[in-house]
C-alpha cells in the first residue's frame, strides 16, 4: 500500500525527468551498446546486424598498426596542456588580481577571456592568415624584414607540437584565469589582514596563504584533466592544422583518428576499435582520478 | 569585494615595479588576443590585388569594400547559414535549458524515492561514451538523421554537466520551506518547478544558456556528420566547406545564379571574402559580448568553482 502510494508521488518526478532521459537513452546508451561495432567486420552493405562478427581482429590491427602513435600524441599533448596551462592560468589570475587598477584588471580579463568563446574553424582561419604559404603574415615577415626563407608551415612537421601548444593555451587561459581568480577572491581577507599586521611581505603572503589556498583547486582541475587524458579536443586538432595528411604524425590524436575514419580514410573497422578502446582506457581513468578526487574534496568530484 | 581591498589597498598593494611589469606582461597578452581579429578585418577591407601581390597585412594596403559586397550581393549561403545557426542555437538552448532542468529538479528532490539512480545514470554518461561511430550508426541507421534539422539540435540538448550545474544550484540555493510552504498551499510538482523554481533560478538559467549558445552556434561537428544539403548548413559548417578551394567560394555566387567570366575569376574576392565571411561570424558573438560578459564570468564562478 505504502509502495503504491510511493510510485504515485513519484510519478511527477518521472514525468519532468522523461524528456531528457529519453534524449539520454538515445545519443548517449544507445551508443555505449552500439561500441560492439568494434568486435564486427562493419560494412554499409550489410549494416549494423548483418556484418559479420570479428572478434578481436580490428583490435589486433589497431595495434600494430596506428594505436601508439594516436595514443601517444594524444596524451603528450593533454600533458603539455594540463601543466603548461596550469602555470599560465594561475599566473594571469594572480596578476589579475594583485593590479592596482580595477578598472584595468576587468579590461584585461575581458579580452583574454574572448577567444574562449570563438569556434576552432575561425581560429582555424586565423592562423592562415598567420602561416599562409604565401600570403601569411609570418613568412611575408621572414621573407621581408628577416631575409629568410619561407616556411611551408602547413607541410612541415617540427613546428605543430610548440603551434598546437601555444593556440590551445591562447583560447582557454583566459577562461581557465576567471576560474581562479573567482578562487583567490573567495580568500578570507583575515589571513592577508593578520599577515600584513605580522610585517609580511607580499612574497611571503603569496607563499604562505595565496599559494595554498589555490593548491587543492589546482589539484582537482588537474586530476579531473588527467581523467580526460585520452580525449582531445577535435576542434583544435582537426581544423587548424586544416587536415593536412603530411602532419598526421604530429597532429593526428585518437579522436581525428576516429573522425577521419568516419569519413572514409582508414578503415572502420580499426577506427570503430579506437573508439571502443578510447571509451573503456577512458573509463578507467576518469574512475580512478574521481576517486581519488574524492578523498581529497568530496564536493568536487562527479560522483 | 572586501577580500580585493585587503590584498591591494594603499597598506597592502604591490610594488610600483611589479605593477608595471604586470600591466606589461597582461597588456601584451591582451594584444595577442586581439591583433588576430585585427588580422582579419584588415585582410577582409584589403583589395585582392593587393593580397596576391603583397599578402596579409595588418592594415590594408589598398583599401576595398569589394569582398562585402561580394557576400552581401551574392551571399545567400552565407543568409541562409546565419538563420540555420540561428535557429538551431536558439531552439537547442532553449531546449537544453528547460530539459536539463526539469530532470536536475527531479533529481534534487529529497522526496523523490529514484533520485539516486536518475543521477547514476545522468553522471555515467559523462564517464563513458560509446564513441563517434557507433554514435553515428545510432544517428544514422536506428534513426534517419541524415539532412534533418534535429540532427544539430537534439544530440547537444541533454548533457550531464548541465545537469549537475542545475542540480547544485537547486539544492544550495531553493530551500526545503519555500518547496513545502506550495505544498501545503495544494501545488503539484509541476506547478512548484514552473511556477516557482525555475523563476527562483535565473542566474543559472542564464549561465546554462549562454554556455549552451556557444555550443551550439560554435558547432561544425554535428553538420559534418549529418548534413549535406547547402541549404541546412549552419554558419560554422559553412565557413569550414569553403576554406580550401576557389570553386566552393564561387558556388557561394553560383547559388544566386550569378557566373562569372574567366577574366574576372581572377578579380573575384576570395581570400578577402573568406575573411569577410570570418568577420560577419563573429560579429554577433563580438558585439553581444560587451552586454553579455558580466554574466559569463559569474556564471563561471558559479558553475565552476562548485562543481
Amino acid at each position: 500500500m505504502l509502495f503504491f502510494k510511493r510510485l504515485k508521488r513519484d510519478v511527477p518526478f518521472v514525468v519532468l525527468l522523461s524528456p531528457a532521459l529519453v534524449l539520454m537513452t538515445v545519443f548517449s546508451y544507445l551508443p555505449m551498446f552500439a561500441g560492439i561495432v568494434a568486435f564486427k567486420d562493419f560494412n554499409y552493405l550489410d549494416g549494423f546486424f548483418g556484418s559479420p562478427w570479428a572478434g578481436w581482429d580490428n583490435f589486433k590491427y589497431l595495434f600494430q598498426m596506428d594505436a601508439y602513435y594516436i595514443t601517444r600524441n594524444t596524451v603528450l599533448y593533454n600533458v603539455a596542456f594540463i601543466f603548461l596551462g596550469l602555470v599560465v592560468s594561475v599566473a594571469l589570475a594572480i596578476m589579475l588580481h594583485e593590479l592596482i587598477s580595477k578598472r584595468f584588471a576587468k579590461l584585461y580579463q575581458s579580452v583574454l577571456f574572448f577567444p574562449a568563446l570563438i569556434s576552432w574553424v575561425i581560429v582555424s582561419y586565423i592562423v592562415y592568415a598567420f602561416l599562409s604559404i604565401d600570403k601569411g603574415i609570418v613568412n611575408n615577415a621572414l621573407t621581408g624584414w628577416f631575409g629568410v626563407e619561407a616556411v611551408e608551415w602547413y607541410s612541415e612537421t617540427v613546428y605543430w607540437p610548440y603551434l598546437i601548444v601555444f593556440i590551445s593555451i591562447w583560447k582557454s587561459a583566459g577562461y581557465n584565469a576567471v576560474i581562479y581568480l573567482a578562487t583567490i577572491v573567495s580568500i578570507d581577507p583575515e589571513y592577508y589582514e593578520s599577515a600584513v599586521l605580522d610585517g609580511a611581505s607580499k612574497w611571503k603572503q603569496f607563499q604562505y596563504i595565496t599559494l595554498p589556498m589555490l593548491t587543492p583547486v589546482m589539484i582537482i582541475l588537474t586530476l579531473l584533466a588527467i581523467g580526460k587524458i585520452f580525449y582531445a579536443d577535435t576542434g583544435l586538432f582537426y581544423q587548424v592544422p586544416r587536415n593536412s595528411g603530411v602532419l598526421y604524425p604530429v597532429t593526428n590524436v585518437i579522436d581525428t583518428y576516429i573522425l577521419n575514419g568516419l569519413k572514409g580514410q582508414g578503415q572502420i573497422g580499426m577506427t570503430a576499435a579506437a573508439g571502443l578502446y578510447q571509451s573503456f582506457v577512458g573509463l578507467v581513468l576518469v574512475v580512478v582520478t574521481n576517486l581519488i578526487v574524492r578523498r581529497r574534496s568530496k564536493e568536487n568530484a562527479l560522483f | 569585494m572586501r577580500s580585493a581591498s585587503a590584498t591591494t589597498n594603499r597598506l597592502n598593494s604591490i610594488s610600483k615595479l611589479s605593477n608595471l611589469s604586470f600591466h606589461l606582461i597582461l597588456g601584451f597578452l591582451s594584444i595577442l588576443c586581439l591583433l588576430p581579429m585585427l588580422l582579419i578585418l584588415s585582410v577582409s577591407l584589403t583589395d585582392e590585388r593587393a593580397l596576391n601581390l603583397n599578402g596579409f597585412q595588418f592594415w590594408p594596403e589598398t583599401f576595398s569594400l569589394e569582398s562585402y559586397r561580394y557576400i552581401f550581393a551574392y551571399g545567400y549561403s552565407v543568409a541562409n547559414a546565419y538563420a540555420v545557426s540561428i535557429f538551431v542555437t536558439l531552439a537547442g538552448t532553449a531546449l537544453c535549458v528547460l530539459l536539463s532542468a526539469m530532470y536536475a529538479y527531479s533529481i534534487s528532490r529529497n522526496s523523490f524515492g529514484a533520485r539516486r539512480a536518475f543521477t547514476f545514470i545522468a553522471v555515467f554518461t559523462l564517464l563513458y561514451n560509446g564513441g563517434l561511430i557507433s554514435f553515428y550508426i545510432v544517428c544514422t541507421r536506428l534513426f534517419d538523421l541524415h539532412n534533418q534539422i534535429y540532427a544539430l539540435i537534439l544530440p547537444y540538448a541533454v548533457n550531464a554537466f548541465n545537469i549537475i550545474v542545475f542540480r547544485t544550484y537547486f539544492l544550495t540555493n531553493i530551500h526545503e520551506s519555500v518547496i513545502e510552504a506550495a505544498k501545503m498551499d495544494g501545488a503539484s510538482e509541476y506547478r512548484i518547478f514552473f511556477n516557482i523554481v525555475l523563476r527562483m533560478s535565473l542566474p543559472v538559467v542564464a549561465t546554462v544558456g549562454l554556455l549552451s549558445s556557444i555550443t551550439y552556434w560554435n558547432d561544425w561537428m554535428l553538420a559534418m556528420l549529418f548534413i549535406d544539403d547547402p541549404g541546412l548548413y549552419p554558419l560554422q559548417y559553412l565557413l569550414m566547406r569553403i576554406e580550401n578551394s576557389v570553386t566552393a567560394i564561387q558556388s557561394v555566387a553560383g547559388s544566386a545564379g550569378a557566373s562569372y567570366a574567366q577574366a574576372e575569376l581572377d578579380k573575384l574576392p576570395v581570400e578577402s571574402a573568406r575573411m569577410a565571411m570570418v568577420i560577419v561570424a563573429i560579429g554577433p558573438i563580438a558585439l553581444a559580448y560587451p552586454f553579455f560578459q558580466r554574466f559569463f564570468i559569474q556564471g563561471l564562478n558559479l558553475g565552476a568553482v562548485k562543481g
